[in-house]
């Protein structure tokens, strides 16, 4: 195929004839799209094509290597099982709107510039707020504002930065950047704000939660793991990640165990496993970046499949909050099983996809003395556990029955959950051929003794301290909430700021202008004593007096002459 | 949510009402199957020479204390942080 065309653009200029496709044509032809995308990316060869001039800078639209690959089938492979999983909506505008946000993400990954990789950032941004628009609720409109302004106000900030990048070395590659002055400083905060780091990352739980069922699959699959990939081609091996992606796993496990909305403890979850990849990247060894990227190929799977579990329960029992859920199993098997597929997943359990991954990172960290951070990283492996692991599968399938009888999920989703459940699995089994597509070289064999036990150790203690705590009624029970984030600040603090600020301003213009008008007022009143109906100046004169004045004018100018 | 989307009907068995996985005996068993597991990986350590990269990790059940310690911690936390950030749901609709 064509050496220059990105596998990207395929989902891209193909989602334009979406709408004009009917019935089944239409989803056939979606399929074929990431199918077709595919086809290009394994047809492209190791290098760097599609290149334009463009004011004395170079354009690159296929950047070709193990790390953009890697990334450009994880991406393709969860476009092709979202399609899959939204046909039951047949909604235009969201198909449209997921095709053309999968394809950015996925344009993004193979460009070499910054410049190009600014164009597919903004594009992301815009195209998937419909994900969230298109639920149709004020309220998701109102998210999707914040959504909007807070990812465009990344894609500015990461201008800012290339064009001081651009002025300062006089290139606009978009290699290894480091951490060296205000201009890498922009383009790092700019990755922060999409990769969610701490007091950056409340978009994401205050969004996401908010799309339509099969819109938070789709989103949950490309914006955080876009800036991982970023991240990882920009800043490898920059210490500061370590902490930042520590601090990241650590602190929304907190969040998630007192979260209702299970779509929103997923978010929560999204945060906590994007801090290991971005740690992973921080530690920056071969290991550590092959565990990094391995975690976000099997993360992408594992964390759609648990939010197609609960967009299912949503879809058919009409709401998501643990405080209304329970006793599904029995209506809903299949995504009982394909739930917890997920959750075994995301909690690392030997056998299953996240195992394989995470590993990694623990152990290229552990490597690298980061005895702290490596501690920090093992507690929220527990984090997990309790939130992903336990949490969302107990408190919609099990705990208490709430009597819902309700359907199966719809054919489609079961087909989509059934392909990421597999692959979670498989991925699990015989991880070798996700192995082979790391950036690296490195020797590494998940399943020895040591690893597999002191995995169960840890995972299975926890489990038993979550069945005592439940028996002993220590568990928080779940009940309707809202939980202050970071984003009150916006929310609250800073509306109520304004409104002071107004409020002040106003009593202050409107004691300038009291003051003013009463001067106004008075000069007022003094020109209308003069000059006003009643005014000395306004009178009228009787002819009399006035030929008076004037006979006494002319005799006082006679006298005057005469002397 | 239309009544297509629900598929919700009534007059099946009502809550709890004697499916297996509700059964006192279930619950009890999977409990103490728990504790049964749980103690085999913890003697399991006895039987094989764990690799480690810190000290600590050779100590015997370290990583089951530490993850029954951690998951506990993390959830009696949430009574706390409840305290700390808790609003009614409709706190930012007001």
């Amino acid at each position: 195929m064509i050496d220059s065309l990105s596998p990207g653009l395929i989902l891209i200029l193909g989602a334009l004839l979406v709408p004009f496709l009917p019935g089944k044509s239409r989803y056939v032809y979606m399929l074929a799209l990431p199918a077709l995308a595919a086809v290009q990316l394994f047809s492209l060869e190791p290098g760097v094509a599609g290149q334009t001039e463009i004011f004395g800078y170079t354009l690159s639209l296929v950047r070709v290597d193990k790390l953009s690959v890697v990334f450009g089938t994880i991406f393709l492979i969860a476009a092709f099982y979202n399609v899959i999983y939204g046909m039951h909506e047949r909604a235009t505008t969201q198909e449209v709107a997921a095709l053309v946000y999968s394809g950015a993400a996925t344009s993004a990954v193979f460009v070499g510039d910054l410049i190009s990789l600014f164009v597919f950032w903004e594009l992301t941004a815009i195209s998937s707020v419909f994900l969230i628009w298109a639920r149709g609720t004020e309220r998701a409109y109102r998210a999707g504002m914040r959504y909007l302004i807070i990812q465009v106000g990344s894609g500015v900030i990461l201008l800012a930065g290339v064009i001081l990048h651009a002025e300062q070395t006089g290139s606009i590659a978009f290699d290894q950047l480091g951490l060296s002055g205000l201009a890498t400083w922009l383009i790092f905060i700019a990755f922060g704000i999409k990769a969610a780091f701490p007091f950056l990352h409340n978009w994401l739980q205050d969004a996401y939660p908010e799309a339509t069922v099969t819109g938070t699959v789709v989103l949950s699959a490309f914006t955080t793991k876009l800036a991982v990939y970023t991240l990882a081609r920009g800043f490898p091996g920059t210490e500061i990640l370590v902490y930042i992606g520590a601090v990241m796993t650590a602190f929304p496990v907190f969040f998630a165990v007192i979260e209702n909305d299970l779509r929103r403890v997923l978010a929560f979850s999204l945060n906590n496993q994007v801090g290991f990849m971005v740690a992973g990247i921080g530690v920056g060894t071969p290991l550590a970046m092959n565990g990094a990227v391995a975690h976000a190929f099997v993360h992408i799977i594992y964390k759609s499949l648990l939010f197609m579990s609960m967009g299912a329960v949503l879809h058919r029992v009409g709401t998501i909050k643990a405080s209304e859920l329970g006793g599904l199993v029995r209506s809903m098997p299949l995504t009982t099983v394909f739930c917890m597929v997920g959750a075994a997943s995301i909690s690392a359990f030997p056998l299953f996809s996240g195992f394989i991954a995470k590993s990694l990172t623990l152990s290229a960290t552990a490597q690298q003395g980061y005895v702290i951070w490596w501690l920090v990283l093992v507690f929220s492996s527990a984090g997990v556990l309790e939130h992903s692991g336990i949490k969302i599968p107990y408190f919609a399938f099990f705990a208490h029955d709430r009597g819902y009888r309700v359907k199966e999920a719809p054919p489609n989703m079961l087909i989509a959950m059934g392909i990421a459940a597999f692959l979670c699995i498989a991925l699990g089994i015989y991880p070798e051929p996700l192995y082979a597509m790391l950036p690296y070289e490195v020797e590494y064999e998940p399943y020895t003794t040591s690893h597999v036990l002191s995995q169960l150790q840890l995972l299975l203690f926890a489990m038993l301290a979550f069945a005592i705590l439940i028996r002993t009624g220590l568990y928080p029970a779940e009940r309707p909430s809202t939980n202050l984030n970071t984003d009150w600040i916006y929310r609250k603090a800073l509306p109520a700021l304004v409104g002071w600020a107004m409020r002040v301003g106003g009593a202050v213009r409107t004691g300038v202008l009291a003051r003013g008008e009463r001067r106004l007022a008075r000069l007022h009143m003094q020109v209308y004593r003069h000059y006003g109906p009643r005014g000395i100046m306004a009178r009228t004169w009787p002819t009399g007096s006035t030929v008076l004045w004037i006979a006494l004018t002319l005799g006082v100018m006679l006298f005057l002459y005469y002397v | 949510m239309t009544s297509a989307n629900t598929g919700q009907h009534h007059g099946g068995p009502g809550p709890g009402s004697g499916h297996w996985l509700y059964r006192r005996r279930t619950v009890k068993g999977i409990f103490w199957g728990l504790i049964l597991v749980c103690a085999a990986l913890g003697l399991a350590d006895l039987f094989y020479h764990r690799h480690t990269v810190f000290d600590f990790e050779g100590f015997p059940v370290a990583y089951g204390i530490f993850g029954f310690v951690c998951f506990t911690g993390i959830v009696l936390s949430g009574w706390w942080l409840r305290r700390l950030v808790e609003r009614d749901e409709d706190y930012y609709d007001r």
